[in-house]
């Protein structure tokens, strides 16, 4: 049995066809892009061909509004600071409660360094933002309002584009950590309020290590890392020319693999969950079904704990992840999961699946046929399982 | 993931003595499903004997959890009530070749459970809630007694290693001041009877010595001197360390590891860890088991340093 990675938010693997894009500018282009010789040169026009292929995928108008960084933790760290120091007079941040720890361990730390307020918007039980709140929160001294476009582990989609919206009428910034979102929606910036937009490549089949800061033409951008002129000084150090490259060709191939992700990849998830549903009772989805990412679903099953379920999949050959306290050596289940406020009987045991373009209709089989016997076992051990109608008939799965 | 010892992952993917005595005779429950895991132990006990004759339980909660339950029957069963209770969460870890420093809360919850199930079969009301002093951390249900157990029988000097052993204080940790000042209070009590070294003793607030400072003022110096006089010749420790060396080499080569005395100096032991043992990840786990028994079985204080091969 060949091995079933379910387990692309963390990260996917590195298309071939990219690889081969990179390789060369290991070895035999391997110039610096700033020098004048023809090494340097031809670097620079590959990196401009690769920026124009993300360009293309994040429908952008302007080569430079795309600022490449090491990764997506390094986009979103630079949105916030940047805005703190260009937007004067305008001390607070508006963001979520479940946003990537890229931006609430910043938003943390510039709580208690800098005295920034930070407002964190609640969600519901199926984690949808709540609105009334982020109404509220903006105002005349919010510098920038920074919600993510997809949730890394429900999968959920937030309405960027009204919250975008909704910022600017309070005169903030908006910014979205697009990480996950992007190669799996639509996208077209260029007729979009959105200020500020992060994401990071070895989320869709380009190297870890390369990100970008798309920033919207006529948004003023502080560098956080100062030196050369790279990025127009806006980024510097020299060039990850292979990265680059890579992410462009990634880039190119997650356009046209576009529709299939919302095809194909969302019919092998509603696959996945609906199969699961029906073969385990005590298994609830926790996300907004109607508005998700074609690719992630998550599932919370009941009475048991989400590291022993992963420990025996992977054993099958199948590899998954799971908010559970026990995995993250937090001890506490996923901060995700408790702003929705998924019951403790159920938020232990969540766990991830997520799916590429590289999954088969046989990897869903196959998670389809070991893990009702996996819940079974470890069921079986749980005190709180009693195989016995009482339990069972007390809990009914619901969003409400 | 963990770097889980093999005898933890057979003891999860294995695991012996699941399930339920029907007509057990004494049973310990900890822990809850808010917490992320709960024990429920079962014992059967002869009363003529006092003797365990089987041990069940059931688990929920991670691979270690629910492995370090498992361990817990086996460790149990054929002894006495008596001889049971002399079990610390050291010697499950043990048992198992030891656990992740983040997963040591899984073999207090199996000492805590043994505690409740023995207490019940006693017929003492012992409570998960709070019988013993005050309820420190209301998140985990982590009470006075508890905690002190904890700390005395690991040795533990700071905020994180109570965390990583009791889970106190890492979730709301509302709690963090009033677990700060008991872990002072149980440390300097510690210090006062001679069983930890009051450079060691968690102080709220204090910065962590320097490297200087504590290059200088060496424990093991001190240790070492009139002060502290040890009440073995050194002949009879070097037989007490061997002895106890011998009787844990079993479980590290289970490990693929191994252990051996160098020197014994005063109160310092020297042994070079060797095999798998060297670039485990849990050697310092290992050096403290090793530490603990051997300061059990001499009645003192002792450092266990590892030396390096070749030396
Ligand atoms: C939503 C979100 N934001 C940010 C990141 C961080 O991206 P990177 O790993 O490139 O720093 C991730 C990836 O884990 C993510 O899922
Ligand atoms: S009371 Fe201790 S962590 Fe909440």
């Amino acid at each position: 049995m060949k091995p079933v990675y379910l387990d692309n938010n963390a990260t996917t693997r590195v298309d071939p066809r990219v690889v081969d894009a990179m390789l060369p500018y290991f070895t035999e282009q391997f110039g610096n892009a700033s020098s004048i010789h023809a090494f340097g040169a031809d670097v620079g026009t590959a990196i401009r061909h690769a920026r124009r292929q993300l360009q293309a995928l994040l429908g952008t108008e302007f080569d430079h509004e795309i600022v490449y960084t090491g990764c997506g933790t390094e986009a979103d760290n630079m949105a916030l600071l940047s805005a703190l120091e260009t937007q004067a007079g305008r001390n607070e941040i508006v963001t979520s409660a479940v946003e990537h720890p890229a931006i609430l361990a910043l938003c943390a730390w510039l709580e208690k360094a800098r005295g920034v307020k930070v407002h964190y918007i609640g969600v519901d039980s199926r984690g949808r933002l709540d609105m009334d709140a982020y109404r509220k929160a903006l105002g005349p001294r919010t510098a920038i309002a920074s919600i993510m476009w997809a949730n890394n582990e429900t999968g959920n989609l937030f309405d960027v584009e009204t919250l975008a919206e909704l910022a600017h009428e309070a005169g903030a910034l908006f910014h979205t950590d697009a990480v996950q979102a992007v190669g799996k929606v639509p996208m077209d910036l260029k007729t979009s309020e959105i200020d500020m937009l992060s994401l990071s490549g070895h989320k869709f089949h380009a190297p870890k290590g390369i990100g970008a800061l798309y920033v919207r033409r006529g948004v003023r951008l502080r560098p956080m890392i100062r030196g050369g002129h790279q990025e127009r000084g806006r980024r510097a150090g020299t060039e990850n020319a292979p990265s680059i490259i890579g992410l462009g060709v990634a880039a190119e191939l997650a356009r046209t693999h576009l529709d299939e992700e919302n095809t194909r990849v969302r019919a092998l998830r509603d696959r996945l969950e609906s199969g699961l549903l029906q073969r385990i009772s005590h298994a609830m989805v926790t996300g907004d079904p109607e508005r998700r990412l074609p690719n992630t679903s998550n599932i919370a099953f009941e009475y048991i704990e989400g590291e022993g379920i992963l420990l025996l999949l992977n054993k099958a050959g199948i590899a998954a992840s799971s908010g559970s306290a026990c995995t993250s050596g937090s001890l506490e289940p996923s901060h995700v999961l408790r702003a929705m406020k998924v019951p403790y009987t159920a938020a232990h045991g969540a766990i991830r699946f997520s799916l590429s373009r590289e999954n088969t209709p046989e990897d869903v089989e196959h998670v389809l046929e070991v893990m009702p016997g996996i819940v079974e076992t470890l069921r079986g051990m749980s005190p709180f399982w009693d195989g016995a109608s009482a339990t069972r008939s007390a809990f009914t799965p619901s969003y409400a | 993931m963990w770097e889980y010892s093999d005898k933890v992952k057979e003891y999860f993917f294995n695991p012996k003595n699941v399930g339920v005595i029907e007509d057990a005779n004494g049973v310990g429950e900890v822990g809850a499903i808010a917490c992320g895991d709960a024990l429920k132990l079962m014992i059967q006990v002869d009363p003529d004997t006092d003797r365990i004759t089987s041990a069940r339980f059931q688990t929920f909660g991670c691979g270690s959890a629910i492995a370090s339950s498992s361990a817990l029957t086996e460790i149990i069963v054929g002894k006495t009530v008596d001889e049971a209770l002399k079990i610390t969460n050291q010697d499950i870890a043990d048992f198992l070749g030891g656990l992740p420093p983040e997963k040591m809360h899984c073999s207090v919850m199996g000492y805590e459970a043994l505690r409740a199930a023995v207490a019940n079969y006693r017929g003492e009301t012992w409570e998960d809630d709070h019988e013993e002093g005050a309820l420190l951390c209301k998140c985990f249900g982590v009470d006075e007694g508890m905690l002190e157990r904890a700390v005395r029988n690991n040795n533990l000097t700071s905020m994180e290693q109570v965390a990583q052993y009791t889970k106190a204080t890492a979730s709301c940790s509302t709690c963090a001041e009033t677990v700060e000042e008991a872990l002072e209070r149980i440390n300097a009590a510690m210090v006062s009877e001679g069983v930890l070294d009051a450079r060691d003793a968690f102080v709220a607030g204090a910065l962590p010595p320097t490297r200087r400072a504590a290059r200088k003022t060496s424990p093991l110096v001190e240790l070492s001197t009139p002060t502290a006089p040890a009440r073995l010749t050194t002949v009879q420790r070097i037989r007490a360390v061997e002895e106890v060396l011998t009787e844990l080499r079993p479980v590290l080569q289970g490990d693929g590891g191994d252990c051996e005395l160098v020197d014994v100096d005063g109160n310092k032991v020297m042994v070079r860890l060797s095999g798998a043992c060297v670039n485990c990840q849990l050697a310092s786990v290992t050096v403290q088991g090793i530490q603990q028994r051997l300061a059990e079985r001499l009645g003192e204080p002792v450092r266990v340093i590892p030396v390096p091969a070749g030396h």
